[in-house]
């Protein structure tokens, strides 16, 4: 909260003059039919997003070179307000001349970008992003038509702040590289949830089905869970766990190949020190008690342990 | 030309109430000083005062404690219940409607944070309550009902003195949210008979931050702004000139009833008729149920700002219940409540009208109306789909 947001603004002033004069004056509104298509060799297309139980939809026409697959001609209808309109008007120019494939990577941020007076000015207020996102949906929704497959092949991911085009694992990522536990935080590294405000949590603009608030909730108890299941440092150990890991190491990997050669080892006692290191001190038995290379058993025994339990602070001594 | 309808939201300051309240900005002494000064601050506010109590029939046993609006009114009688139940009170239950203004739902969910219960009743077609329902959900730790005069956005009146009845029946408390009645209806708080009544000066052609909160005898109280002001009961000093311009405000509201009543109410019906003439349109609520200065229509295939948008470029305003022109985006709450579904929702446009609207500004209204919703149904793509073939 700051001096700007105590007082509600009129949205109508922070609206760009481009979006003002398509709001006014659309330059790509209209539709066409079969015959304009045939009349001009093309092929037509026509998708519908949004609903008007939300307040927003819009219908996209596409005249379509079959050929090249370029868009040679389009038109909108809109049912919404005068940024959805704006926004609609320019996601069609803004189709035109380009592949079905091409047009796929518009969105609503180039939209939006396309309306501004100046490079550095918003089109419009952040809470009205939510209404050129449609842009982006209606062109999938399009070119899925025209190619006869399905939307979601085009989609390759989840977006889950719309406005500003965030999926869910780029949010994941950030979520986990920098340890976020705030939308706050969140936003010092991405877009999402800055304009609409929707994807922050319920109670927003629009219902979603995920929202920021529980991805970083997941994230982080997923980054929890794994911290807990991380094997444990043996510096880290208790006394009473080293012992037995030690143990482990002992008749896991050492007394079977002591047993080769008839021999084997027992565990006398474990010291710690105060720098968390220890001294393992062992007894041999059968042949290694009397072999001439204990001292290089001894060795073997030291290294195994160090090795198995990822530590330099073991020192082996025979008692 | 400038059209200005959306006097539900708020109204030019009426030219003689202007006066005087830039004259009684001289009046500048503390009320509660013991100096010359301040007996002279202090007369004009009990004179204000006494006008006020005369103009709504306030008992003068009964409290009316100026506040800045119905807003902070209907807050701190909201709270009032909400202090009584932290301090033990098994009374924790509210009754209001699905009508309301946002100054009573926000402080409702507020206090159910709190562990309050709030039951929200549903209007008919004609943006009323049911009475049955009401006494329904009427229980033993009932502690207040609350329920608006009339709605800003659909202009339905409520049955306001046989909801008070019911409540006093069962023992319950009954606030009434009255910021749409004033200069509208007549009011008589004697008569309906509610125990907490709240109004602001601008909505009838007073200045804006000054309104009203009247508690009747013995219902419980708690400042919402502590205080050795206003009898304890609202701190701050007292807003002298605000004061004295309402009662001023609602001397000439009442003066102007009837034409309010008749004159206006003919405007309204002539925009009305003409908004029905338009195909695919629709107005709600029976007259005989509706504030004389209104009318809400829904414009079937047009998005309410895009609406809004086109009429303020022809200088005419006027308010939508819906959405994108705010910061929200459903559609409208009351015209769903009147059995609209969402699409339609998003279409209402509210037009209220004030003593001070001409002829000659509906007839204005009236000519540019039908192009506009020509023009914006050939944008609508969901207009194209209900077009007949």
């Amino acid at each position: 909260m700051a001096k700007s947001d105590l007082i509600g603004g009129n949205i109508w002033e922070k609206y760009s003059k481009k979006v003002i004069q398509r709001m006014n004056a659309p330059r790509f509104l209209g539709e066409f039919s079969e015959e304009d298509a045939a009349k001009r060799n093309a092929k037509l297309v026509v998708a519908d997003f949004g609903s008007e139980a939300c307040g927003d939809a819009v219908r996209l026409y596409w005249l379509v070179d079959p050929d090249t697959d370029r868009i040679i001609d389009a038109r909108f209808k809109s049912f919404g307000c005068g940024t959805a309109i704006a926004s609609s008007d320019m996601m069609a120019e803004l189709t035109i001349g380009k592949t079905v494939d091409e047009a796929t990577k518009i969105t609503n941020l180039d939209v939006e970008k396309a309306l501004r007076d100046d490079p550095d000015t918003p089109a419009f207020p952040a809470q009205k992003m939510h209404c050129s996102v449609m842009a982006y949906d209606v062109i999938v929704e399009a070119a899925a038509k025209y190619k006869q497959i399905n939307p979601n092949k085009i989609k390759d991911s989840e977006i889950v702040c719309e406005c500003a085009r965030v999926t869910r694992g780029e949010i994941e990522e950030i979520v986990r590289k920098h340890k976020v536990k705030t939308i706050e935080e969140l936003q010092k590294y991405t877009d999402a949830g800055t304009y609409c405000k929707s994807c922050v949590k319920p109670g927003g603009h629009e219902e979603r089905p995920i929202y920021l608030v529980d991805i970083i909730e997941d994230v982080n108890k997923k980054m929890e869970e794994e911290e807990r299941l991380k094997p444990q440092r043996f510096e880290d150990m208790s006394l009473f766990n080293k012992i037995k890991a030690i143990e482990n190491v002992l008749k896991n990997d050492v007394s079977s190949i002591l047993a080769m050669d008839g021999g084997s080892v027992k565990l006398v006692d474990v010291k710690e020190n105060d720098d968390k290191s220890v001294e393992v001190l062992i007894e041999y038995a059968g042949t290694c008690s009397t072999c001439n290379a204990a001292f290089l058993t001894l060795h073997m025994i030291e290294e195994t342990l160090k090795d198995a339990l990822k530590t330099n602070k073991i020192k082996v001594i025979q008692v | 030309m400038e059209v200005y309808l959306d006097n539900n939201s708020t109204t030019p300051m009426d030219e003689r109430v202007k006066e005087i309240y830039c004259k009684a900005v001289e009046l500048f002494g503390n009320v509660n000083s013991i100096y010359n000064l301040g007996s002279k601050t202090r007369k004009a506010v009990e004179q204000a005062y006494d006008t006020i109590y005369d103009e709504l029939s306030i008992p003068e046993e009964d409290d009316l404690i100026i506040t800045s609006s119905t807003t902070e009114g209907n807050s701190a009688v909201i709270k009032t219940f909400l202090h009584n139940f932290l301090s033990g009170s098994d009374k924790k239950h509210i009754i209001t409607t699905v009508a309301e203004h946002s100054s009573i739902k926000a402080p409702c969910a507020f206090v159910k944070t709190f562990g309050m219960e709030v039951d929200y009743l549903k209007t008919d077609e004609n943006g009323r309550i049911d009475i049955e329902e009401l006494e329904d959900k009427i229980r033993d730790d009932t502690a207040l009902i609350s329920v608006l005069y009339a709605s800003n956005e659909s202009g339905a009146i409520q049955p306001i003195k046989e909801i008070s009845e019911i409540a006093h029946k069962y023992g319950v408390f009954f606030h009434c949210d009255g910021a749409q009645a004033i200069s509208k209806l007549k009011v008589n708080i004697k008569e309906i008979g509610v125990d907490y009544f709240t109004f602001s000066a601008h909505k009838f052609h007073g200045p804006k931050g000054v309104g009203g909160l009247y508690v009747k005898n013995g219902a419980p109280f708690i400042p919402l702004i502590h205080g050795q002001q206003m009898g304890y009961k609202r701190g701050g000093s007292i807003y002298t000139n605000g004061i004295v311009a309402m009662a001023k405000a609602i001397e000439l509201a009442n003066k102007n009833l009837d034409y309010v009543q008749t004159e206006i109410s003919r405007l309204r019906d002539k925009l009305e008729d003409a908004i029905r003439k338009i195909p695919d349109t629709k107005t709600y609520v029976d007259k005989k149920f509706r504030l004389p200065n209104t009318v809400i229509a829904s414009f079937k295939g047009i998005e309410g700002e895009s609406m809004l948008w086109e009429l303020n470029r022809r200088g005419v305003y006027a308010a939508t219940g819906s959405s994108c022109s705010s910061e929200r985006l459903k559609g409208s709450e009351v015209l769903e409540a009147l059995g609209e579904d969402p699409e339609i929702a998003h279409t209402g446009i509210i037009f209220s009208l004030s003593r001070f609207t001409t002829e000659e500004e509906i007839d204005y209204v009236i000519e540019i109306l039908p192009p506009i919703v020509e023009k914006l149904r050939e944008i609508s793509m969901t207009y194209a789909k209900v077009k007949p073939v």
